[in-house]
């Protein structure tokens, strides 16, 4: 399937951020997989040690996002052709073996805050969202509402946990941890829409140097789909999103509630309906 | 470090990570930068943006290779090969032949028109050997070697060469150096190089091609490696062939060239200039040994001072050191206490002190820092020879493998061996950790840095200088009424350093300014070498670091002021704060920058002085016609279109007459276990002079030994650090590598029926290691000599303590050295593999 | 909001209450005292900063000022606190007496005294003060030192120099040499 953006749709290449929204953009073409986002942030959120071994799937141990780690570098070997045969010539930065340091979307629309009934998940002056762990009561209505799967259920206190964009440390007007330590670049941190722009530039330019495979994730048009509107969290990609384990076209859930609900109703009625006609007879 | 010494000056970095940013043309081999280096990475990538070529050479794909332009697979072990075919291509390209920037720097700064003396006959001639060779001692005597004029006059060591040899500026002369390393490398074909190595001929002249086209006066090509260069025994002859190639190519001394050396620890570089080494003293002087006829201090100058140069000064650099180390005792009379000094008669490298401690030798071992039972090769021996130590101290902030290695290793796990059955008396004392102690670390590219006090360490913990300002206190006590040297020794020792309220810690800024230098009638600071004096009139710990406190109190390493360019202002970066060394290149023999955009350093003919953006490392007023009078001494012997200063003519080397034990050119050699011969000279297969430890507990696998079939290379990953004592015992970076494994390619898993995550063993003569299998194509089989060659890659890090455990690489690697550097061969040897395990399922890997 | 876009979004009529904590949170490392470092692993050289609280390490992060690191870290440096904190650290001396199959706790005082016995004994049976030539060498093969490349330059010197010079220990050796 082709996910580039399409050019010449006034929608395209917006995350429909509202102003002043703060968020990252992940370029993967920069990513050298070297995981020091993924310590970082547990360094600056005090997360403890996952559970631990060998995965055999590349140089991924720490598997996905979960409720201690907020960041995770996703490994995915694509380094011999159809033919078996290893490349020598490569794509300009990122080629082959991809790495991508996945994390929270911060979406525009979050089906997480939309779903939680504890009125626990907020969305903050930063236009990020934050679960504020003082009033979740861990039921976990917000564990399945994420069509990125990002909000997880902590065995060890019962609540939900994910990426907080460092909220404490916008706070006081640090960076997040991850995009500080970022030693390539590949994390950037800054308002949404001139991390949008920034990430246009970069896209052409990756395309004039023959990366033709490069697009945003996270616009309207590709990642913030489906009533989710964009991503304040939104990336660079060279490849298809189903290869980075991303949804190609996420939906949020809650867009399926009117329409079930009206189906509800109208089969509702119509048992009704048979039910007040099998009585009469 | 001898590699770059030997051909250029200094065994350091030429050039600063940032500079990276300015090169056209970044070549990564014997590295894997992105992994390993993943900061110093963000200068590849910015020159990656703004257009440079990226080439990563090496057997792996890793995540280097992912952000290259180009991925050069060769065979492990045969890096020299492939340069030297770049070398051949170059030299006859039309480029190079056309283009008279390349003639002009290497006739001006290079002795390649210099002309060597007739007795010299080449492996060309002698079907890879070197004349000079001694076969029952396996070494080279190097008379042969030297240059024409010389061939009346002995050999006056190392460094002895006169600055007036006859030379062809023409180049056509058979017998001057270019005509010699034409003829050299003309062997090393595409297609040699390509059945060698593996590297595909198109391969290997795309890269040539590219260096080309991104070097000369408007453009500069860099060079990265690390380790998996030096871990050979030709590594040191490896990193020189670069550092002939980056002459001939004009890319030395410039911004955007030279050659990056990747260090591995933080101060890997600073341990080296200020040696814990058994062959060197501070500042590279050469350590006295009885073998190279020191035996008194005027014998050690007139062995070690060459006429010219900028070891000429020699001598104040050795008694400005003897005066640091031995104040009062050390006078003119008693040769400032030379006899004092130990002397070495052989090998005491860290290689050579595992047998030491096996077989009894050693009985007592400080272990600061550094983790043999995993680090060491053939760590099976090493742990023998721990057990066999009558004591052991080890200081560090774990209980690494080496402190546990009584209760807790491989041989105990198996049973073979018990706490009840191992003598060594054995201390572990918890060190601080930087943050909990100040000092300074030299970075990759000569860069000093101070590390400032945070916090108190916790408990027990204590700095080294804590730790060894006390032994030593204890020591010159227990001695002081013993009259013997080894009394005198000690208790002639300075060691009374200003001490701080907290435990008595030793003021470190009294050390540094003894390691700076000062004058002894008063106790001021040098501000430079060039006040140390011959006379006993200065103290000065290491040379090469004068300037780091030109005035008390004031210690450059801990300048915190970067900027876009030099960055002078951050930090302190040997020598005399020069970044890009030998920059005199970076203009042309007149002193004009060679370009514009390579602009750097160059002659301002109005002030009379050299400027720019970087401090010059040259005689800062000498100026670039500045032709030398007849007897001159020193620097002064020296053109003014010399710039590599610490060499005895100003000329980097090509062809370097001594100072090289395995041949004065790079020459490839096989690994000593290789699965094949040497297509370029079937006769000689391995280097001819590496130092061999030939024991039943040491055996070698013989070329194209069956039962070890496939090529294994050893190596580290971005999440952890050496042999794991900093990285496997923090949580944080355990989970990201939790356990040891090996890299085999599809093809191999298929041929043994390995899936991806099984158990495997792998195996030498030496021991075994187990660990899981991960199946890449990242891994691939190369086709040498026209046959299939598997090969195994396996990280180092893993051992038996800590939380991320795994099968100890070491356990397989064997006990044989460099010549020249005594380093290790672990980048390339042969092994076998196979399915299973050996110790029981559910129990720690073995 | 309309009231289509609403019910489709199910919720948000009123936005979700701000907590306490939350109106309180802050960066930990406000009002810390900041130390510059360097980071210990590799040798590209990152400049670190400290930052303390009460005489205790909060936090550790890249240098914004350094032109090597801009601010950034690679994940070793980045867990430099985690090194620094991890449950794994001794701070406590250690001693296995020879055949022994345990460790046993002793005072610092007492080890260092020890050790300085054990330095004189090893070096007063293995001290050579002229070889078999008669050349004055004045060293002892009967002591080695590993280690170097993890520690400050100053303390390689002073290793270099009361190892060599003071007590002719001259097997001294680094990782350099591997």
């Amino acid at each position: 399937m082709s996910v580039r953006a399409s050019q010449g749709d006034g929608r395209a290449g917006t995350t429909g951020a509202r102003p002043g929204a703060l968020g990252f953009l992940t370029d993967t073409t920069l990513c050298i997989g070297c995981k020091a986002c993924e310590v970082a942030c547990k360094q600056w959120n005090q997360l403890p040690m996952d559970d631990f071994g060998f995965t055999g799937y590349s140089y991924d141990n720490t598997g996905d996002l979960g409720a201690t780690t907020w960041r995770h570098v996703a490994f995915i070997e694509r380094v011999s052709d159809r033919e078996g045969r290893r490349p020598t010539r490569l794509k300009a930065f990122q080629s082959n073996w991809l790495m991508l340091s996945d994390v929270c979307k911060h979406c525009v629309y979050a089906g997480c805050l939309e779903a939680c009934p504890t009125g626990a998940i907020i969305r903050t002056e930063f236009d990020t969202v934050v679960i504020q762990q003082d009033i979740c009561n861990g039921c976990g209505y917000c564990v399945p509402a994420c069509p990125f799967g990002v909000p997880a259920l902590s065995l060890t206190d019962g609540k939900a946990h994910k990426c907080t964009l460092c909220y404490d440390r916008l706070k006081d007007g640090l960076e997040p941890a991850c995009a500080k330590a970022c030693p390539t670049d590949s994390i950037q941190f800054g308002p949404v829409e001139q991390l949008m722009e920034r990430a246009k530039r970069r896209v052409a330019d990756l395309h004039a140097q023959g990366v033709t495979e490069a697009y945003i994730y996270g616009d309207r048009e590709v990642g913030g789909t489906g009533g989710i509107e964009g991503l304040n969290a939104f990336f660079i990609l060279t490849a298809p999103p189903e290869v980075y384990n991303l949804p190609a076209q996420p939906e949020l859930p809650q867009r399926k509630v009117l329409p079930a609900f009206l189906s509800t109703a109208a089969a509702a009625l119509g048992l009704g309906l048979a039910a007040l006609l099998s009585l009469r007879r | 470090m001898p590699g770059l010494g030997a051909r250029l000056g200094r065994g350091g970095a030429t050039t600063t990570q940032q500079s990276l940013a300015d090169s056209d043309c970044i070549v990564i081999m014997g590295s894997n930068m992105a992994e390993n280096h993943p900061v110093g990475f963000r200068f590849v990538l910015k020159a990656k943006t703004k257009g440079a070529t990226i080439i990563h050479v090496d057997p792996r794909f890793s995540r280097t290779s992912a952000l290259a332009d180009l991925h050069v697979p060769l065979r492990p072990g045969t890096d020299l090969a492939v340069l030297g075919g770049i070398v051949n291509y170059v030299l006859n390209s039309e480029r190079w032949n056309s283009d008279p920037f390349f003639k002009e720097y290497l006739t001006h700064y290079t002795n390649a028109p210099l002309i060597v003396s007739e007795q010299f006959k080449d492996t060309e001639d002698l079907e890879g050997l070197f004349s000079g060779y001694d076969p029952e001692q396996r070494r080279y005597r190097t008379e042969t070697w030297q240059f024409a004029a010389e061939e009346a006059e002995q050999d006056h060591g190392p460094n002895a060469e006169p600055s007036s040899a006859p030379v062809d500026m023409t180049l056509q002369h058979p017998n001057c150096v270019f005509q010699i390393v034409k003829r050299h490398f003309a062997r090393y074909t595409p297609e040699l190089v390509e059945q060698i190595s593996g590297v595909p001929r198109d391969l290997l002249i795309t890269v040539a091609e590219t260096l080309l086209q991104n070097s000369g006066r408007d453009r500069t090509s860099a060079f990265c490696y690390a380790v998996a260069w030096t871990q050979h025994t030709i590594g040191t002859q490896i990193i020189s062939c670069c550092a002939l190639l980056q002459l001939l190519l004009g890319n030395i001394g410039r911004p955007g060239g030279g050659i990056l050396a990747l260090r591995g620890h933080a101060t890997i570089q600073g341990s080296t200039d200020i040696p814990t080494l058994y062959n060197l003293l501070p500042g590279y002087l050469p350590m006295p040994s009885t073998q190279a006829g020191h035996r008194s201090l005027r014998e050690y100058l007139a062995t070690e001072q060459p006429p010219t140069g900028m070891w000429f000064n020699l001598p104040r650099f050795m008694v400005s050191l003897l005066t640091a180390w031995y104040g009062d005792a050390a006078t003119p009379e008693n040769d400032f206490a030379y006899d004092l000094l130990p002397k070495i008669s052989g090998d005491y490298s860290f290689e050579a002190m595992i047998p030491m401690m096996a077989d009894g030798v050693m009985k007592g071992l400080f272990c600061l820092g550094q983790n043999p039972a995993v680090g060491g090769q053939n760590a099976v021996l090493v742990r023998k020879a721990l057990a066999n130590l009558d004591w052991l101290v080890v200081r560090d902030a774990y209980e690494i493998e080496t402190a546990a290695f009584w209760y807790d290793s491989p041989e105990v796990r198996r049973g073979e061996l018990r706490p009840e059955q191992i003598k060594t008396e054995v201390f572990f004392l918890p060190a601080a950790l930087p943050g909990e102690k100040e000092g300074s670390f030299t970075n990759t590219q000569r860069l000093v840095q101070w590390h400032d006090k945070a916090v108190d360490p916790p408990g027990d913990c204590r700095s080294e200088p804590w730790f060894l300002y006390h032994l030593g206190k204890r020591l010159k006590e227990l001695y002081q009424d013993d009259d013997t040297p080894k009394g005198r020794q000690i208790t002639a020792l300075t060691w009374d350093y200003p001490t701080k309220v907290l435990w008595d810690e030793p003021d470190l800024q009294a050390v540094l300014k003894e390691i700076n230098g000062f004058t002894v009638a008063d106790g001021k600071p040098v501000s430079s070498f060039r006040e140390l004096k011959d006379d006993g009139s200065t103290a000065c710990g290491c040379w090469i670091y004068s300037g780091i406190m030109p005035e008390e109190g004031y210690n450059r390493a801990r300048n915190r002021r970067g900027d876009d360019k030099a960055s002078l202002e951050w930090g302190f970066s040997w020598p005399n704060n020069v970044r890009i060394l030998y920059n005199r290149a970076s203009a042309d023999p007149q002193g004009r920058p060679w370009s514009e955009r390579k602009r750097w350093v160059w002659w301002d003919p109005e002030q009379g002085r050299w400027t720019g953006y970087d401090v010059p490392d040259f005689p800062v007023d000498k100026p670039p016609d500045y032709r030398p009078p007849e007897g001159a001494r020193g620097l002064d012997a020296h053109a003014g279109d010399k710039p590599f200063v610490m060499l005895p003519d100003g000329r980097g080397r090509l062809f370097v007459p001594s100072g090289l034990l395995d041949g004065p050119l790079p020459t490839h050699y096989e690994p000593w276990e290789s699965p094949v011969g040497n297509l370029l000279y079937p006769k000689t297969p391995r280097s001819p002079v590496a130092p061999l430890f030939e024991r039943p507990d040491n055996p070698y696998h013989e070329i194209g030994d069956p039962r070890f079939p496939y090529v294994i290379t050893t190596y580290r990953l971005t999440e952890h650090h050496t042999a794991g004592g900093m990285s496997r015992t923090v949580p944080w970076l355990a989970e990201l590598q939790p356990e040891g494994f090996v890299e085999i390619s599809p093809e191999l898993a298929a041929e043994l029926g390995i899936a991806n995550g099984d158990w495997v063993v792998v195996s030498t003569l030496r021991g075994e290691a187990e660990a899981r299998a991960l199946v890449t194509d990242r891994i691939q089989p190369l086709v040498i000599h026209g046959r299939t060659v598997h090969q195994i890659g396996m990280p180092w890090h893993f051992g038996y303590k800590g939380y991320a455990q795994g099968g100890i690489a070491n356990n397989l690697s064997a006990l044989i050295e460099d010549p020249n550097s005594r380093i290790h061969e672990a980048k390339a040897f042969t092994c076998n593999l196979r399915k299973g395990r050996i110790g029981r399922e559910g129990e720690h890997p073995l | 909001m309309g009231i289509k876009e609403r019910l489709r979004t199910h919720v948000g009529r009123v936005p979700n209450p701000v907590s306490e904590a939350t109106r309180q949170a802050h960066a930990r490392i406000r009002g810390a005292e900041v130390t510059v470092s360097v980071c210990p692993y590799c040798a590209v050289g990152c400049s670190q900063l400290i930052y303390t609280k009460d005489g205790r390490i909060i936090d550790i992060e890249g240098n914004y000022e350094s032109p090597i690191n801009g601010g950034t870290l690679c994940p070793k440096g980045a867990a430099t606190y985690g090194l620094l904190t991890s449950p794994l650290r001794e701070t406590k001396v250690k001693y296995r007496a020879p055949y022994s199959d345990h460790w046993e706790e002793r005072s610092l005082d007492w080890a260092m005294e020890r050790i300085a016995q054990l330095v004189k004994q090893t070096r007063d049976v293995t001290y050579e003060e002229t070889d078999e030539h008669g050349v004055p060498v004045n060293r002892t093969l009967g002591i080695g030192h590993l280690g170097g490349a993890t520690l400050d330059n100053e303390e390689n010197y002073l290793i270099k120099k009361l190892w060599t010079a003071g007590l002719g220990i001259v097997a001294v050796e680094n990782q350099a040499r591997i």
